[in-house]
């Protein structure tokens, strides 16, 4: 039993390695993936560039304009002079947010007036106008603090401020997005290796018609597949271990969590992925076909459904059941638990049933279909 | 002893019959040739005796199991190597011989007996590094045979294994075959070649998934040809061929090549009147035609094949 499914394992190791130029591809491209996502996702917000119209031009002013100037958040690229500017240099892109003071600005706040100041926010990518908004606010809100208490001070009274939030960050201290994403770009670039890999090579055994000859022999549809499936889960193994690397190297992604949680959780899903492309192969008759479901299935709802870029609580209900559909969500889980929060297995074993589950299932159905396949 | 035992095997798909009650037995040792033309049900019947297929009704044991019932001690018990050629062009000679003997479930020292016995079989002794795809059509072909027997199977079947190949390997590949079945080997074998089917020891023929023949070749010939059968070498074999199937003494007319076969409706001997009569018949025929020549001759099984499935149009 075993000499079968190692003969058939080592024969797909020797292909593998035969076509060298393949084997480039396949080590270089995940590392260059996650290079190039790792740079290019990233929701958070620096250097807003913003233009500002002070029309009164104050000491008051002034000092408002530079407490939004000295934080990381904002650089005043552009001082206006002309109410047309404004529109011109947000419609150019030049600036992001413009800043309106109006005229009596100061004159109003030592009288005790309620002053309007208009900020006129790009509204095109709502999610960066969002957070520009709470810092802008945040940043206007501190401001007024310190009027009140120089005004009361003033008076001779002192100023209160009877609550007072203090805020950590656990786990990802810096609220790193590009660290909130690793785990994703991870499960999306081994998903869409594995399935790719492993659809392709039964494909071709279709296309040569060498299945047949494996077919006649006693090999079982179940021994097949477990010998085409491991030389792939101990190359894609190797994968995740260099993204990894790479991860440390390029973004400062660390294991926090242990590495053996690490290896069975990866080996779990990786299960799961390749019996997708084992099940891809029973329905797709050429390459091509392969190569294009395998894509479909792997990448789109890795991207959408997983919670890899969109967080699946935010979803519609329906949306959140179809989520399941991919293991891809659980692994994700997996590895935010392991890498960015350090907990033990106890807490992802569900995830970790998910796949087993997943993988079975896929396997079952794979193996009934090329045991049909033969009888037709 | 039988080696195969086929009992009204019968394979239906739809409302299509592909195998339509065919019952015949294959000895041990012998090579046993399978003859149809395209689409005469040759390959679904070799998928069926190979446990690949399940059959509608009836059923056959190979090697004593029944497809039907026990298709995987068939599978185990039998070698198949098909016109494909199923190699692997991106391995070794040895790499493919390595991964055909594994999954038969040979290891060590016997896999490594049963390799370089297949290396010798195919003549590439001391060139199992060399790259499949490199080698030459007759080689691969040789090659293929060595690796469906490598796990010394009771039973092997060919399924049209000469297809593509030039004259001088298909003669190297069938003296392969004798050796095979020299060492007690059951070869189960269909082709296109009629040439070829005379190797056999004997043959089946089927026709639209019916069994229409069998017998050794000299008895099909014996049996479907008690007629003379005269070889006409002229010109225009076309013409003469149009002129000649109305004759009321011919029962067959085809061309082969440059020469006509005729088989008469009779038997006559060699210089009767009779034949005597016909020949100068044909003579008018053929008309001032130089070369003309008219021969006895003995049938082929492409006479007797041709016959046979005329008769049944």
């Amino acid at each position: 039993m075993f000499t079968r499914i190692i003969s058939i394992s080592v024969k797909e190791f020797r292909q593998i390695f035969r076509d060298k130029r393949s084997l480039l591809i396949i080590f270089l491209l995940p590392v260059s993936l996650l290079a190039l996502f790792g740079y290019a996702i990233s929701i958070d917000v620096e250097n807003i560039k913003l233009g500002v119209f002070d029309k009164d031009n104050s000491e008051t002013s002034r000092k408002y304009l530079s407490s939004l100037d000295a934080s990381s958040y904002f650089t005043i690229t552009e001082h206006i002079r002309k109410d047309n500017d404004v529109n011109e240099l947000l419609n150019n892109g030049k600036i992001y947010a413009a800043i309106v003071i109006p005229d009596n600005f100061e004159k109003e706040i030592q009288s005790d007036k309620n002053v309007k100041i208009q900020y006129i926010v790009d509204g095109v990518d709502a999610s960066t106008a969002g957070i520009v908004q709470n810092y802008l606010l945040a940043a206007t809100f501190q401001f007024n603090g310190k009027i009140v208490a120089e005004e009361l001070s003033r008076k001779g009274l002192k100023s209160v401020s009877p609550l007072n939030a203090e805020m950590q960050f656990w786990y990802n201290k810096d609220l790193d997005s590009t660290l909130f994403f690793i785990p994703g770009l991870i499960a999306m670039i081994l998903i869409i290796i594995t399935v790719i890999l492993t659809s392709i090579s039964l494909v071709r055994e279709k296309e040569f018609s060498t299945i047949e000859q494996i077919r006649i022999s006693p090999v079982t549809s179940l021994q097949l597949i477990l010998g085409k499936i491991t030389p792939y889960l101990i190359l894609s193994l190797i994968i995740a271990a260099s993204i990894l690397l790479m991860g440390g190297i390029l973004f400062g992604v660390e294991v926090k969590g242990s590495y053996m949680d690490l290896f069975i959780g990866t080996v779990c899903y990786l299960l799961a992925t390749l019996s997708m492309g084992v099940f891809i192969s029973t329905i797709a008759e050429s390459q091509q076909v392969a190569f294009q479901i395998s894509q479909l299935i792997s990448q789109l709802p890795t991207i959408i459904l997983s919670g890899f870029i969109f967080p699946i609580e935010s979803m519609p209900y329906f949306i959140q059941l179809l989520s399941n559909i991919t293991p891809s969500k659980y692994f994700i889980i997996i590895l935010r638990n392991i890498l960015i929060k350090g907990t033990d297995l106890a807490v992802f074993i569900d995830q970790i049933y998910f796949l087993l589950i997943f993988a079975a299932i896929f396997i079952f159905i794979s193996a009934i279909r090329i045991k049909r396949e033969q009888m037709t | 002893m039988k080696s195969i035992e086929v009992k009204n095997l019968t394979k239906k798909f739809g409302d299509f019959i592909s195998v339509n009650d065919i019952s015949f037995d294959v000895y041990k040792g012998e090579i046993f040739g399978f003859l149809g033309a395209n689409g005469a049900g040759k390959s679904t019947t070799i998928k069926m005796l190979c446990g690949i297929l399940e059959p509608t009704s009836g059923d056959a044991l190979v090697s004593g199991f029944s497809i039907d019932k026990d298709p995987e001690s068939v599978k185990k018990n039998i070698g198949y190597m098909s016109q494909k050629f199923s190699l692997y062009g991106d391995l070794t000679v040895n790499e493919n011989l390595n991964f055909f003997g594994g999954i038969y479930g040979l290891e060590g020292s016997i896999l490594e007996k049963r390799k370089d016995w297949a290396l010798k079989i195919s003549g590439l002794e001391n060139k199992g590094n060399i790259l499949t795809s490199t080698l030459s059509v007759g080689f691969k072909q040789r090659l293929a045979l060595g690796a469906a027997v490598m796990h010394e199977p009771k039973i092997v079947f060919l399924d049209e294994p000469t297809g593509g190949v030039d004259p001088v390997s298909r003669r190297k590949f069938w003296d392969l075959i004798h050796e095979i079945s020299d060492k007690g080997m059951t070869v189960f074998v269909t082709t296109h070649y009629l040439d070829e089917a005379e190797f056999c020891n004997r043959i089946i023929l089927i026709n639209a998934g019916k069994l229409i023949a069998s017998g050794s070749p000299a008895e099909l010939k014996e049996e479907f040809i008690e007629s003379t059968v005269l070889e006409i070498v002229c010109d225009d074999t076309i013409a003469v061929t149009e002129l000649l199937s109305d004759e009321d003494y011919s029962q067959n007319v085809s061309v082969f090549g440059n020469s006509i076969h005729l088989i008469l409706k009779k038997k006559y001997s060699e210089n009767s009147e009779e034949l005597d009569v016909i020949k100068r018949s044909i003579s008018e025929k053929t008309g001032r035609q130089d070369n003309v020549k008219i021969n006895i001759i003995l049938p082929s099984l492409e006479d007797v094949f041709l016959n046979l499935l005329e008769k049944r149009e």
